[in-house]
């Protein structure tokens, strides 16, 4: 077997030794390398950071664990920005139950840490059944939509949810996905009501997402762990997703190499054919 | 035949017309239509769900009763259930309860995991299966790998030829996604919404009948 | 370096080191992990939609003002309907409540989706093409490359001639466009491990690192 073939034919497991490596080692060797900020997650912050105190966000984590690692850094990101500007948050699980077990133990910790209070400051709504009928609800009637918080009080009963009618008391709805639930958020919440819209969702689904940003149907995008880092950035909080991002470059430079060298064993052994 | 299948295609147009022109219509009547749909769907997912519950548990139950290859691992996710069960029911599902913990560090923990995998597969696959054989998949290739660059902080280090007032991967990076891919994408969108809009005529129409299940 | 004293996390930990045991091989740690998420997750589902759908969503509602939500009962009877569909001789039962919310949901969706997916994208398509950067260097490409790729997956006339070239041309935007999600796949892939592995070094290992 020439060196080309053995190239070609690497064992899988050199393959995922290499790929480990290139994730752990930046961890340990950090060279500090600077995240530039582009213009789709540049608009999500300056349209929340020109927000007045009593404006209300809603954040649907419509995400479950398996996508964890890029949400829930954007969630944490646009948590802290909200109650740093004392804007006041709602937070719910629209479109997936599982993001209730990752969402609310974050939001409770993060509101400890600025002190903001349960019910006036912000509310968690967990998850109701209704997905899309639900989106369509809570532009009729916020209240009846979602009847009670997670932890069953009535929203009348909640200083902050009691003065919420419909989306024009919502001054902006984020949606954090690993599907497509941002489009029905388009479909259900900007075609009919207006509602402004922002997503965060995970890298895979962010190329697909350009059209609805370039027809003004979201007024911004994170995308992925990248999109995470950048708010961080922003907010000048650099967290987990800024750490990442070392190991995510190097990570890239590694599959980049390895393309590379398989195109390489490819044609060198075609040639000699 | 007629309650079990032309009554249901029945409800199906008149629900999908009176739905589809209630948009248009912003009388009172309308709004009330449209009201009372939205809770009567709501309330109709909620109870429907007991099908999905009561399927997972006969599928597991029938395979340890009949001693199925792999029962004990079916005992192992019907434990698993009852476990969770119990937890919400003596120990609430609020904030740090053994509900939430048992969930984050478990399902949640395995669940994240699993999906990691792929991160191996995915640099295995780049290695064996990216091949430039031919000047379209050379596109796809630079396209892909461009993007690789230019979406992480060590693409501004590569990008040596700015020194010559050329823009840097990061900028050829955002103008790939949205000039060319947001065209690719956007084509493929108003494919897909008109396809949706067919299936959905098809269905009101009763065109489409899957849904009736045999018989 | 404070290596976590907490048995949740090595729990985690635990279920995280037999899960990538399989890139080995299939063995049963990673089944047993397997089964295990299936069943919390499925525990976790129920309880929760107990709690907040039933509870929360019904019986709430049905308590604090009968008057005006006893109707509710009908749906509820009509989804509990659906459950006839495991007993084959009763299933046609279940088609009512089927076709009433299939029916509802494509009338809902047929003029949102005409807005956001077809009239709202072609609009956004139509931009203003001026000898200027912009004009063409992102608004001229941005049609050619709609157009192009909507020629391209016309299927009901022969790729020849005119045809041929422009769905050629749209071939190319695809390929870009693949390429672009190639690149952001591979990106998600490797955050989802670095998610795993910043669980261990900060909090299995302790380490500090933001």
């Amino acid at each position: 077997m020439t060196f080309w073939e053995k190239l070609e034919k690497l064992d899988r497991r050199i393959i995922y030794a290499i790929i480990t490596l290139a994730v752990v080692l930046p961890f340990f060797f950090r060279m500090g390398l600077p995240i530039s900020v582009s213009p789709e997650v540049k608009a999500v912050y300056d349209y929340i950071d020109n927000l007045s105190p009593n404006d209300v966000v809603f954040i649907s984590g419509d995400y479950d664990p398996q996508v964890d690692a890029e949400l829930t850094p954007m969630f944490e990101a646009i948590v802290r920005h909200c109650f740093e500007k004392n804007v006041k948050l709602v937070v719910a699980n629209v479109y997936n139950p599982q993001g209730v077990g990752l969402v609310e133990p974050r939001l409770k910790k993060l509101a400890q840490e600025y002190k903001k209070v349960y019910g006036v400051d912000y509310v968690f709504l967990g998850w109701k059944y209704g997905a899309s009928l639900l989106i369509m609800k809570m532009g009729q009637d916020f209240k009846s939509a979602w009847e009670v918080d997670y932890y069953n009080t009535r929203l009348e009963d909640l200083p902050l949810t009691s003065r919420i009618r419909n989306y024009d008391d919502i001054a902006l709805v984020v949606d954090l996905t690993g599907s497509g639930a941002y489009i029905s958020w388009i479909y259900y919440a900007y075609v009919q009501y207006k509602q402004k819209i922002a997503a965060g969702i995970t890298a895979v689904m962010a190329a697909d997402s350009y059209p609805y940003l370039q027809a003004g149907q979201l007024i911004g995008l994170l995308g992925g762990l990248r999109g995470a880092a950048e708010y961080e950035q922003l907010i000048h909080h650099p967290g987990l997703a800024s750490v990442g991002m070392e190991a995510q470059s190097w990570a890239h430079v590694a599959i980049i190499l390895f393309i590379i060298m398989g195109n390489l064993g490819y044609f060198m052994t075609r040639r000699k054919k | 035949m007629f309650w079990k299948k032309q009554l249901p295609l029945i409800i199906v147009f008149v629900m999908g017309v009176v739905m589809a022109v209630q948009y248009f219509v912003p009388h009172q009547a309308s709004e009330w239509v449209y009201n009372t749909y939205l809770k009567w769907g709501i309330t109709i997912g909620i109870f429907g769900a007991v099908l999905g519950y009561f399927s997972f548990f006969r599928v597991h139950v029938v395979k340890i009763v009949k001693k199925a290859p792999g029962w004990g691992y079916s005992v192992i996710t019907i434990v698993c259930t009852i476990i969770m069960l119990l937890a919400a029911a003596l120990d609430g599902m609020g904030t740090g309860s053994y509900y939430m913990k048992i969930y984050l560090y478990t399902s949640a923990a395995i669940n994240a995991t699993v999906f990691s995998l792929l991160a191996f597969y995915i640099s295995s696959a780049a290695y064996r299966a990216f091949r430039a054989r031919s000047t379209q998949a050379v596109a796809l290739l630079l396209a892909a790998i461009i993007v690789m660059l230019g979406r992480v902080p060590i693409g501004n280090y590569v990008s040596f030829w700015t020194a010559f007032h050329l823009p840097s991967i990061n900028a050829i990076s955002q103008w790939i996604l949205n000039v060319p891919n947001m065209a690719a994408k956007r084509a493929i969108a108003l494919g897909v919404g008109l396809g949706s809009l067919l299936m959905t005529l098809k269905l009101i129409l009763g065109i489409e009948r899957t849904y009736l299940g045999s018989e | 370096m404070h290596i976590t004293t907490d048995p949740w996390v090595w729990v985690a930990f635990f279920f995280t080191l037999s899960v990538y045991t399989f890139l080995w091989k299939d063995n049963f740690l990673y089944k047993i992990a397997e089964h295990v998420t299936v069943g919390v997750g499925m525990g976790f589902a129920i309880a929760l939609w107990w709690q907040q759908t039933v509870i929360g969503q019904f019986w709430i509602p049905l308590k604090t003002d009968f008057a005006h939500n006893f109707h509710l009962i009908v749906p509820a009877i009509m989804g509990l309907m659906m459950v006839t569909r495991v007993i084959p001789r009763f299933a046609w039962m279940s088609r009512y409540a089927l076709a009433f919310t299939i029916g509802a949901g494509a009338g809902l969706g047929l003029p949102r989706v005409i807005q956001a997916s077809i009239l709202q994208q072609l609009s956004a398509t139509l931009l203003p093409i001026n000898f200027t950067a912009h004009g063409l260097g992102y608004n001229l490409i941005i049609f050619i490359g709609v157009l192009s790729g909507l020629i391209y997956f016309f299927f009901s006339k022969e790729h020849k001639g005119v045809i041929g070239g422009i769905a050629n041309i749209g071939i190319w935007f695809l390929m870009v466009g693949f390429g672009a999600t190639f690149g952001y796949t591979v990106m998600a892939r490797l955050s989802l491990f670095i998610g795993r592995v910043l669980f261990i070094l900060k909090d299995v290992l302790g380490m500090q690192l933001s």
